[in-house]
């Protein structure tokens, strides 16, 4: 098992036609992903290598069955991009675009929420890896393969980097999933974490944190009360000064709030064990699998 | 992006909250010829985006012009704690009544914007917060439903503010709620919101901070700058593409992606350094970006000593090995620079740079190695 994306599922691609919209979609293909079609209104009637290309989300969940869909447009169209993917039936979204206007997050967001039908994930985000089954997005699959850590991040490249010493120590992953580093992201860590507390394959959780918000602080929570895996965590940016955004439009220290010591230490009273490097982390998870093996 | 208060006045007054009248100031002279304008008394504001302006002595009240003249000179130029005050915004003097606390917050846990209303204005509202956590009314409004008449009047008497002022303390609320929504705001903040002897309601200092993100979309916000709050090095970055912010220590970082090169910076602080910036050189990053990066890194006369952090999912690490060569080439670096290359292309990268025979150029290979090395050079430098 895994979580998220499989064999299942079938994926469209809204932006398949643009540079980096097509360069991924055929990486994702490569890797064994039913890549089913692709959406770029007026271009419909076209292909991509093989890949049908519809004007409309409707038309692609119509004529293909697919149920993933994964946005690579523009940052200025990408909030009408998810609310059309929503509209069509897609029961997961996984939007890479980096740089959506906060209040456009904002109404996507809540329109998916009140309509219950669907999963966001992201914006900002590297999408979603389940070693061997599929590929969503733009991780780099070679450097996991198949195994029993479910990994959850804000971050892509801290994602890589973790990952891989865990991979280094003989230990691969359930599912990777990047929920982005953005204000308003369509899953928090407790959606995720939950999803890998029910998911049989996973035996550990790693979660990947930063500054900013307070989803480290509700999962520290959540933890305590619904995980019984073990879970370990990395917070990134203790020497971030406060009012900045470092790089990530969520990732900025508000006031006294949102510190990365502050989520530290919820975590570490909810009894989850936080790395003090990406190394560490990795140290930490192999051990507990060690002594569980 | 933060407004200064007179930015944020000039999209409030766009809105409809009143404001009391003001003029722009960058001279003496110029605070004066306003200050005449508006007629005495009037307040002479220092406008630079920090708080505890009034404390460090950059807002008085000046009685006639030659109080005017001498208020300006003391504060033009006046530094509040580590900005410069270049502007000055001239308005007339308020009688005050009831000083209020007004805010429209991004709430990025609920996923909602959040209304605040208090009647203890004119302080730390985070202080508020903590010692008398029921004096701040709370409401959050559904972005979908949008600000309603009930929401303004359920804030205004939990609040408990003087009834006499319910309906235009509302009234206001709804407009701040608009202009939050209409110009993509992440917070607008009015504090004091003031009633006046005469029961007018009035903002007497606005703090607007805009979305960096929407900024495309509204061209004229786009336009308002903050001279004070320009660092050149960050204003280079920026010209560049770059995700760059300023930090006070001597050892120059370069990464690829926001959270590993916030990691890096932790690690490296860690290891017993000091990080001079922050600098995510971005996914599939190209070698003239990184030769572009590594300027601006060294544009900071601090820096003693340089990191590359990379590791390689959409980047190459050839392409960062062929920016750093090309950069030696072009700019002949002092310094030293500490390069770990990891994930895809690392090995064409490393052999790379190898064969380069960059002079001071440290090749590591993981993470933690790289920052102690980083360490101990800018420490012997």
């Amino acid at each position: 098992m895994s979580i998220l994306v499989d064999s299942n599922t079938k994926l469209v691609v809204s932006g398949i036609t643009g540079r980096e919209g097509t360069f991924h979609s055929l990486r994702n293909r490569d890797y064994g992903t039913q890549v089913v079609a692709g959406v770029t209104p007026g271009k419909g009637g076209q292909d991509v290598e093989g890949i049908p290309v519809f004007n409309t989300f409707h038309d692609a969940v119509a004529s293909t069955g697919a149920n993933t869909a994964m946005i690579f447009v523009p940052p200025r169209f990408a909030a009408d991009s998810i609310l059309e993917a929503e509209d069509a039936g897609a029961s997961l979204i996984i939007a890479i675009t980096e740089g959506i206007p906060a209040h456009d997050e904002l109404r996507a967001f809540n329109v998916i929420k009140k309509n219950g039908r669907a999963r966001l994930i992201g914006p900002n985000c590297p999408g979603i890896l389940s070693p061997g089954k599929a590929n969503v997005g733009i991780i780099p699959a070679a450097f996991f393969k198949e195994g029993n850590v479910g990994v959850v991040s804000r971050s892509g490249t801290l994602t890589y980097q973790i990952g891989n010493v865990i991979a280094q120590q003989g230990f691969g992953n359930s599912t990777i999933v990047g929920i982005g580093g953005d204000p308003v992201p369509g899953s928090d860590f407790i959606d995720i974490i939950g999803l890998f507390q029910d998911d049989p394959e996973t035996e550990l959780i790693v979660m990947c944190g930063e500054i900013g918000g307070d989803a480290e602080e509700r999962a520290a929570e959540f933890i305590a009360e619904n995980v019984t895996k073990p879970v370990v965590a990395y917070i990134a940016g203790f020497t971030a000064p406060p009012g900045k955004t470092m790089g990530h439009a969520g990732a900025i220290v508000s006031g006294s709030r949102g510190t990365a010591k502050a989520k530290a230490e919820a975590l570490e009273s909810r009894g989850v064990r936080v790395g003090r490097t990406p190394t560490e982390v990795a140290e930490l998870a192999a051990s507990l699998l060690g002594a569980a093996a | 992006m933060d407004l200064l208060e007179y930015q944020g006045k000039q999209v409030f007054a766009r809105h409809g909250v009143p404001v009391p009248s003001g003029r722009h100031a960058q001279t003496v002279d110029e605070a004066a010829a306003a200050a005449d304008d508006i007629g005495y008394p009037c307040v002479i504001k220092a406008q630079v985006q920090i708080g505890g302006r009034g404390k460090a002595g950059g807002i008085k009240v000046a009685q006639n012009r030659n109080e005017a003249l001498e208020h300006a000179q003391a504060i033009l130029g006046m530094d509040i704690r580590g900005l410069t005050v270049h502007e000055l915004w001239v308005e007339g003097a308020s009688e005050i009544a009831s000083e209020y606390y007004a805010s429209v917050v991004f709430d990025r846990s609920a996923k909602a914007p959040l209304v605040m209303l208090s009647t203890k204005g004119g302080m730390d509202i985070e202080e508020v917060a903590d010692s008398d956590p029921d004096a701040i009314a709370r409401l959050h409004v559904d972005p979908l439903l949008g600000f309603q008449e009930f929401h303004g009047r359920r804030l205004a008497f939990e609040a408990r503010v003087d009834d006499d002022v319910v309906r235009p303390v509302g009234a206001m609320l709804a407009k701040l709620y608009d202009l939050f929504v209409a110009e993509e705001a992440t917070l607008v903040e009015v504090n004091p919101l003031i009633v006046t002897p005469e029961r007018d309601v009035r903002a007497l200092d606005a703090k607007v901070t805009l979305d960096d993100n929407a900024l495309f979309r509204h061209p004229d916000n786009a336009e308002l700058r903050d001279p004070s709050n320009e660092d050149p090095q960050e204003r280079m970055a920026k010209e560049r593409g770059l995700t760059f912010v300023k930090l006070d220590g001597d050892i120059g970082i370069l990464g690829n992606g926001a959270g590993l090169v916030m990691s890096t910076l932790d690690v490296v602080a860690q290891a017993g350094g000091s990080p001079a910036n922050f600098l995510d050189a971005g996914g599939g990053s190209k070698a003239e970006a990184i030769t572009s990066a590594v300027e601006v890194i060294l544009s900071n006369p601090s820096v003693k000593a340089v990191l590359f952090n990379i590791f390689g999912g959409i980047t190459r690490c050839d392409e960062v090995a062929r920016g750093l060569i090309e950069a030696f080439d072009q700019i002949n670096p002092t310094v030293p620079f500490v390069v770990r290359l990891d994930g895809t292309n690392d090995v064409e990268g490393r052999k790379l740079l190898a064969e380069a025979q960059l002079p001071n150029v440290f090749a590591e290979s993981t993470m933690d190695g790289a920052a102690q090395k980083v360490v101990e050079l800018a420490a012997s430098a």
